[in-house]
């Protein structure tokens, strides 16, 4: 596209899971969560993963960090191999990225003060001195707009919102490129919501992060979002920019999502003929054809029996759909 | 028309250590029948609260009824014996809950269950209760109905869960069908199901709905009317349109503007959301004599801060309980 630096660039990913057969000796099935997933992402941009629950958004998001293992593929963060890494070299290259996670109440630990769950970073690296690592604290405390002297309190005496923004100083501490927000706001109330999203665009613009955004609620990915890549059962069917994607979706999975939003417009109720029915086919064994087939209105012989291949329709608009 | 429902100044307290708090304050409402009115706000506004008030289920202690009525039909539900209100609950009203792996039994069969509703109330037999329950299962279109019917809730996902509940709550063809909040843990395009299966099965069973959420886009799809609950008070009540298209309190307007909706973009251009600072008040704030929003409101004024305020009349069917007049929407609708 143009020459800005890649931050994060996945190629053909691929997560599954050994599930044990009902009978001792049985042969292992597979949980195919990722299956294949490629993307890029540059510096200063938000990529967003949709999907409904289930379609492996957040196990590539954790697969790309290394808390879950790959089977197969490749992840580079800031140029460099990321799946090959081992010891100290992994845990220098890990500061580049960061997680802030969906439920703020269970991502603190709730025997530490605030102070020194977003220290933690720096206090395992050894980053300058223990002054300098005070200072830092103090300093990502007023970014995320705390105060400072609610470094001494505990998690429990903290609203859900600032529980997050202490998720959010603590991903920031070792000033990584990348950060991974894996449905951030879900489990926040909506006035909350707003604080937290406006904050996290304030903080790209100020620092140049990167985001790969995490989400099932479209409308906060169409406000948050650079690019959209939208996933179904461990597949990407759609890739695309924010603009295209909302006025001229193709792959028809991405039609029916869209038209499933309720509009809070009431002269624009949304399209109800759009919408998708039926449940996403198992994970254990998917089919061998387009895996939306079966919930696709307009499926013809050939997506039962070929799973198309992510193609690019136009520059930078890519979908995996024999029709389109 | 008479209305079906009839809640009045209905006050329910809570003891807690700072004293007696009113977590609902003189909350009043009509529900008509076969109309679907939505409670919104955001967690801690009472709503739930007065979804289980209605139900006669608020615990206690340490909650109360303090003053109010609540009739159902002329009849009024805080003054029934525990018999008659046995009588009510999943017969006359019934309530879809939140989550539904957590309020399904986990070790009876989806059959059974919904089966016990159907025999406890109409005194069916047992076989009866069967044909009738996978009739129930097949009206909320779950697939094989006879076969699922011997199924336990964890053999079923989350959007089949939430059918079972709604097949449950319907089972009787109750007057009034309370949901609350029936989609929150549901993805996009299941809750669009539950949505449109809502509606059809209350339209056939001519069941008026009360539906509890905090999404705009949820009321806007499936609610005539919607009453705005604030820290246990009302404080905006009309049709949804008029609300949508013309909301007068400051916090309608920021619950509107905070959320990203789903717009048709036309320009790259994206303007920070509008914040509501700071949060729901504590509970022990809760029934000062002052509008409760106006630690938030970037209205305010010192009669906010000091007085109750007033019930302003915008059109007969749209008020608004606020001191401010003529406010200036800033919740730009896509």
């Amino acid at each position: 596209m143009n020459d800005t630096p890649l931050v994060l660039e996945v190629r053909d990913l691929v997560v599954h899971f050994s599930m044990k057969g009902k009978r001792p000796f049985a042969p292992l099935s597979y949980i195919h969560a990722v299956d294949g997933v490629s993307f890029q992402l540059q510096k200063g941009k938000t990529l967003g993963l949709v999907g409904e629950s289930g379609s492996g958004k957040s196990t590539t998001a954790l697969a790309v960090t290394r808390l879950v293992p790959a089977n197969s593929g490749s992840v580079k963060v800031k140029g460099k191999e990321f799946l090959e890494l081992r010891g100290e070299a992994l845990r220098n290259h890990r500061n580049h990225l960061q997680l802030i996670f969906q439920d703020p109440y269970s991502a603190l630990n709730p025997r530490w003060r605030a102070g020194k769950i977003v220290g933690e970073a720096l206090d395992w690296l050894n980053v300058g001195t223990k002054t300098e690592r005070k200072n830092r604290v103090s300093e990502l405390f007023g970014l995320v707009g705390l105060s400072v002297e609610q470094e001494h309190l505990f998690p429990h005496q903290f609203s859900g919102g600032q529980r997050q923004r202490l998720g959010i100083a603590r991903a920031l501490a070792t000033h990584p490129d990348l950060i991974i927000c894996d449905e951030p706001v879900s489990a926040l109330d909506v006035a909350v919501q707003a604080q937290i999203l406006n904050l996290l665009r304030r903080l790209q613009q100020e620092m140049g992060l990167s985001y790969l955004f995490i989400s099932h609620d479209l409308g906060v990915v169409q406000h948050m979002c650079d690019e959209i890549a939208v996933m179904y059962a461990g597949q990407i069917v759609e890739h695309t920019d924010r603009i295209s994607l909302f006025r001229n979706p193709l792959h028809p999975y991405t039609k029916g999502l869209l038209a499933s939003v309720p509009s809070a417009d009431p002269n624009h109720p949304r399209d109800r003929k759009l919408g998708i029915y039926g449940e996403p086919p198992s994970p254990v064994d998917p089919p061998p054809g387009c895996r939306f087939a079966s919930r696709c209105h307009l499926a013809e012989e050939r997506c039962k029996i070929e799973n198309p291949a992510l193609r690019k329709i136009e520059t930078g608009h890519r979908v995996a759909c024999h029709l389109v | 028309m008479t209305p079906l429902l009839s809640v009045k100044n209905l006050t329910v307290e809570f003891t807690t250590r700072d004293g007696t708090v009113p977590v609902i304050d003189d909350l009043s409402f009509d529900l008509a029948p076969g109309e679907t009115l939505s409670l919104v706000g955001e967690s801690g506004c009472g709503k739930s609260m007065t979804a289980l008030a209605i139900m006669g289920l608020i615990p206690s202690p340490p909650g109360r009824v303090a003053a109010g009525s609540i009739s159902l039909q002329g009849e009024n539900l805080l003054q029934a014996t525990d018999t008659r209100m046995r009588a009510v609950r999943g017969n006359d009203i019934s309530m879809v809950f939140q989550e539904p792996m957590t309020s399904l039994n986990p070790v009876f069969t989806v059959g059974d269950q919904i089966g016990e509703t159907l025999r406890r109330h109409q005194g069916l037999t047992r076989h009866q209760a069967k044909s009738k329950s996978i009739e129930m299962l097949d009206a909320v279109k779950i697939p094989l109905p006879t076969r699922r019917i011997n199924d336990y809730p964890h053999q079923l996902s989350g959007g089949m869960r939430q059918r079972v509940m709604i097949a449950m709550a319907l089972a009787c063809r109750p007057k009034i069908l309370i949901a609350d909040e029936p989609t929150t843990a549901l993805d996009v395009t299941v809750q669009a199901q539950i949505f449109d299966l809502m509606l059809a099965v209350g339209k056939e069973t001519e069941a008026a709905i009360i539906l509890i959420t905090h999404d705009m886009g949820s009321v806007a799809e499936m609610a005539e009317r919607a009453v705005v609950m604030y820290a246990g008070r009302k404080i905006e009540e009309g049709t949804v349109k008029e609300i949508l298209t013309n909301p007068q309190h400051p916090y309608t307007q920021g619950l509107i503007a905070c959320v990203p909706h789903l717009i048709d973009i036309t320009s790259p251009e994206r303007h920070d959301l509008l914040e509501i600072p700071g949060m729901v008040p504590p509970m022990r704030e809760f029934g000062k004599e002052a509008c409760l929003f106006a630690p938030r409101c970037q209205f305010a004024d010192a009669r906010c801060h000091n007085n109750l305020p007033p019930e302003r009349i915008h059109s007969p069917e749209h008020r608004s309980i606020c001191w401010l007049e003529n406010l200036k929407n800033e919740a730009v609708l896509p």
